[in-house]
């Protein structure tokens, strides 16, 4: 028989993680607690919902070894879209939002097409969307905002699911946060299983239970928040399912595969038998379907839509993956990643507005922790080899 | 003071246990060109990189007498600044730079205080083009509208700009068609005559040193075999080749036993493939080949003879343009027309340089492993089974001996020979018929390479049909049943595993050269 095999968990991909929480708890302290409320927990998802969006679909891009700049531009596009159906045309709710959720996706293909058939660099394409769509949305809008949306439409950026109160508290929130601990522990357990059963490297159990411990007391304290609140939010529901499912083709899938291959090292990729440039392709139009997934819930979290909206939502989603550990030149990086980024980065402004800082100040700070997180990576990288 | 400018005593430079220089000696006369030859892998670069410093001192043993002073180079500057200037094999020019930019670059012509005289550039560069021939050359023009002959010519030029004593070119006439070598070969001689220029030349092609050197130092596996000069000692091609080859085999080859040789399951006919850039230039001229089941088919030539171009060309047209030709299957005529196609089809192709064309560095032995088998043998409509992609990727592991701490860990961390049973193990995971290895043992050690060659034996008992493309002729000839030599894009011969000798490989080569002189 062989030994068995016991690795430690590898820290560095919690790492982000736990400067999150570090940062989160710095906060709590310097404005007394005022970033725990249940509103600004509630605020906090709200607020990073579209930007998660986007990081999500920008670590794709990301491991490419390249960004799209144009994604604000697109998701200012795509609520112009339903502003002008919506509040001029006055048509069906659904008709805008797939109307607008098109407008995104062909945003994608208009960039893979140049990208993949073309051979122009992303960063030139996409610096040309970015110009091109705040362009069409300020020629769509007549540079005015069109508002206000019926509450319906609102429901998908700033509704929460139905309640079940008990006195002032949710009781979906507490069912939801019950549902997310089995599985949590139910996947562990089967996780154990597999590698019981291939005789895979195990890792050791006290590891195993403090690490699904976190996580189980986050899910706990952010939902019972949301209880305390108005509710579980619909974003939420969207935010969820988006970064579940693209952690799966990311991590699973034979397409992700491919998006790391190519980043890696494309012409290894292609001499495997990828046809690199429909990856291209495919990753730019999946972008641009996300960018107009995120103007639809940014309009309606707005209840209008305004030309300038989503102005540098780009750089927020590019910093969020780089935050989170994505390499520059591609080929490596997690949607876990991108995600605490983004909440990093919506930690920082939250916690600073609260505090008092201006906008001026907190880009400042913004910058500096980037510029921070990524010379700390690239340092203990180096150490490395 | 002795008469020679240059003595290389007693060198010897090791790569991690290897010897890949061992007591080496090298004597250049003042005024002299001085050729150094031997097969690919024997040392003739590492001998240059220690000479120019690229290897800093004390990292090898021995002593290098320079003008008569014992020289300690840590660098290339060091080197440069003693007038040694080397002109290796890829142009270091700036292609968008104009003809005088790129003869001074690193060297720019300043005024005080850092600025740029261009008058003075403009001049100086017309000057020194004038010495390598190129007197009626418009100095303003960027290098890269320049052909490549010229433009080695610019190389040569960009060394005249700075104090060179020795001058050291290696294959410099590789890319070069025969009337551009023979004019930079004169110019070589011109400067030697008329400017007391001392040269090294380093060159497969022998018959450019017979005409161009004074003398010739031969070096084989690490070792100087003999130094010959013109006038005193035979002079000729046969006489090199001789020097070059003349080695006894001990079993640096594992025997290959109890292998069926089967039917012909691989073929190509009448393959046709132009430059991927030049739709005028043929590369690949009606190539034929085939290949029976359990049998290693060796491509032999030299450099740039066409043999990677022909099989990345097959290998689902990753290389070329206009490609033509039939590729017989198991019996079968297929289209490959992509890498995928080629894949399907069990074609496997292992390239020649695993860094850019085979491996991921930056991720781990795994997922190198399954990379091109995953679509195929490690998913279920497109979610990969990551159980069996480690249980798969840990049998290769084992079953080919690659030295790693588990199956995690990245690739760019393994030695050359591991990096390459890596790749080996990822085509493998493809389960192909056919595998195409590009110089499958290219700058690794010796006993990698023995393991290698086990891999392939076991390759070939499975049934397998097997190419084998190398520029060691003593691997060919240790590896193969039945070799094709290839010369400019043409099979110049096939050669039996009897009849095969690095003599007659060779031999087919020149007589192949002369052949297509003749005829053109």
């Amino acid at each position: 028989m062989d030994k068995k095999k016991v690795v430690n968990i590898d820290m560095k991909q919690y790492g982000m993680f736990i400067v999150l929480i570090a940062v989160f708890i710095i906060f709590a302290i310097m404005t007394g607690g005022k970033n725990l409320s249940p509103a600004n927990i509630n605020n906090l998802i709200m607020q990073n919902s579209y930007v998660i969006i986007l990081a999500t679909g920008m670590l794709l891009c990301v491991l490419t070894g390249n960004v799209d700049l144009g994604v604000g531009s697109v998701v200012a596009l795509c609520g112009s879209v339903v502003g002008v159906m919506l509040v001029d045309a006055h048509m069906n709710m659904w008709v805008a939002i797939i109307a607008a959720l098109l407008v995104g996706l062909l945003c994608g293909m208009f960039s893979g097409f140049f990208i993949a058939v073309m051979g122009v660099p992303p960063f030139i394409v996409t610096l040309a969307t970015m110009l091109m769509g705040r362009g069409a949305t300020y020629t769509i809008l007549k540079a005015q905002t069109k508002g206000p949306f019926d509450a319906s439409y609102n429901f998908i950026g700033a509704g929460f699911l139905p309640k079940i109160s008990v006195g002032n508290f949710d009781l979906l929130c507490l069912i939801i946060a019950i549902a997310a601990t089995v599985a949590i522990i139910f996947g562990e357990i089967k996780s154990i299983a597999t590698k019981k059963k291939y005789g895979f490297a195990e890792n050791p159990l006290y590891q195993i239970v403090i690490k699904d411990a976190v996580f189980i007391f986050l899910v706990w304290f952010v939902l019972i928040k949301l209880g305390q609140y108005s509710g579980f939010p619909f974003v939420l529901v969207i935010m969820g399912c988006i970064v579940g499912i693209y952690s799966f083709i990311t991590s699973k899938t034979v397409a992700g595969r491919q998006i790391y291959a190519l980043g890696g090292n494309r012409k290894a990729a292609q001499l495997s038998g990828i046809k690199t440039d429909r990856v291209f392709f495919w990753v730019y139009t999946n972008m641009g379907f996300l960018a107009g997934l995120a103007g639809v819930v940014l309009s309606a979290r707005n209840g209008s839509a305004t030309p300038k909206a989503g102005d540098q939502f780009e750089m927020d989603a590019i910093a969020s993956c780089y935050l989170g550990g994505a390499a520059v030149a591609g080929g490596a990086g997690t949607i876990f990643g991108a995600v605490i980024g983004a909440f990093i980065m919506g930690i920082l402004n939250n916690g600073m507005s609260l505090y008092g800082w201006s906008t001026d100040i907190q880009k400042i700070v913004k910058g500096a922790v980037l510029l921070g997180a990524v010379t700390a990576d690239l340092m203990s990288k180096r150490k490395k080899s | 003071m002795s008469d020679y400018i240059l003595e290389m005593n007693h060198i010897t430079k090791e790569f991690s246990g290897v010897k890949a220089l061992d007591d080496v000696n090298l004597k250049v006369k003042k005024g002299e060109i001085h050729g150094l030859c031997g097969e690919n892998g024997a040392g003739k670069s590492t001998l240059m990189n220690v000479l120019s410093g690229v290897y800093p001192y004390g990292t090898y043993s021995g002593d290098i007498v320079y003008n008569g002073e014992v020289c300690k180079f840590h660098d290339l500057k060091q080197s440069e600044a003693k007038g040694i200037v080397i002109i290796h094999q890829e142009l270091a020019l700036s292609p968008l730079l104009s003809v005088a930019e790129n003869v001074f670059l690193g060297n720019e012509q300043t005024t005080v205080k850092g600025v740029i005289d261009w008058t003075e550039t403009r001049k100086k560069a017309a000057e020194i083009l004038a010495r390598v021939g190129l007197e009626n050359e418009d100095v303003n023009v960027p290098v890269n509208t320049l052909g490549v002959g010229k433009q080695q010519l610019i190389e040569i030029a960009k060394a005249m700009g700075k104090k060179v004593d020795l001058l050291i070119l290696d294959e410099p006439t590789a890319a070069l068609n025969d009337e551009e070598s023979k004019k930079l070969l004169d110019i070589m001689i011109d400067l030697k005559e008329n400017h007391g220029v001392t040269s090294i030349i380093i060159s497969h092609k022998l018959n450019e040193l017979e005409y161009v050197c004074d003398s010739l130092t031969i070096i084989r596996d690490g070792h100087t075999i003999e130094s010959l000069h013109k006038g005193v000692d035979e002079f000729t091609e046969d006489r090199v080749i001789k020097g070059m080859v003349g080695r006894e085999l001990t079993n640096r080859y594992p025997a290959r036993e109890g292998v069926t040789i089967g039917d012909v399951i691989f073929e190509v006919k009448d393959w046709n493939v132009y430059h991927p850039d030049d739709a005028e230039r043929q590369m690949i001229k009606d190539v034929n080949i085939s290949v029976r089941a359990g049998e290693v088919v060796g491509l032999a030539g030299l450099m740039g003879a066409g043999r990677t171009e022909f099989a990345m060309s097959v290998f689902g047209k990753s290389y070329g343009q206009k490609i033509s030709g039939h590729v017989l299957i198991n019996g079968k005529e297929v289209t490959l027309n992509s890498v995928k196609d080629a894949i399907d089809n069990k074609l496997a192709y292992v390239s020649e340089d695993r860094k850019t064309y085979g491996l991921v560095l930056i991720d781990d032995i795994k997922h190198n492993m399954t990379m091109a088998a995953l679509r195929n043998f490690f998913s279920k409509k497109g979610v990969v089974d990551s159980n069996e992609e480690i249980v798969s990727s840990e049998e290769y592991k084992k079953r080919i001996n690659v030295k790693a701490n588990s199956i995690e860990q990245v690739v760019g961390s393994l030695s050359g020979g591991n990096q390459q049973k890596v790749v080996l193990a990822k085509w493998m995971l493809t389960q192909p018929d056919v595998l195409i290895l590009d110089e499958p043992t290219r700058g690794i050690d010796v006993g990698a390479k023995y393991e290698i060659y086990c891999v392939i034996n076991d390759l070939a008992k499975a049934g397998k049909a097997v190419i084998v493309i190398s520029s060691e002729m003593q691997e060919i000839i240790g590896t193969c049943d039945r070799v094709y030599v290839i010369n400019e894009g043409e099979i110049a011969g096939e050669l039996s595993k009897d009849e095969v000798s690095q003599e007659k490989i060779m031999q087919q080569i020149m007589a192949h050269n002369r052949r297509s002189e003749a005829n053109g």
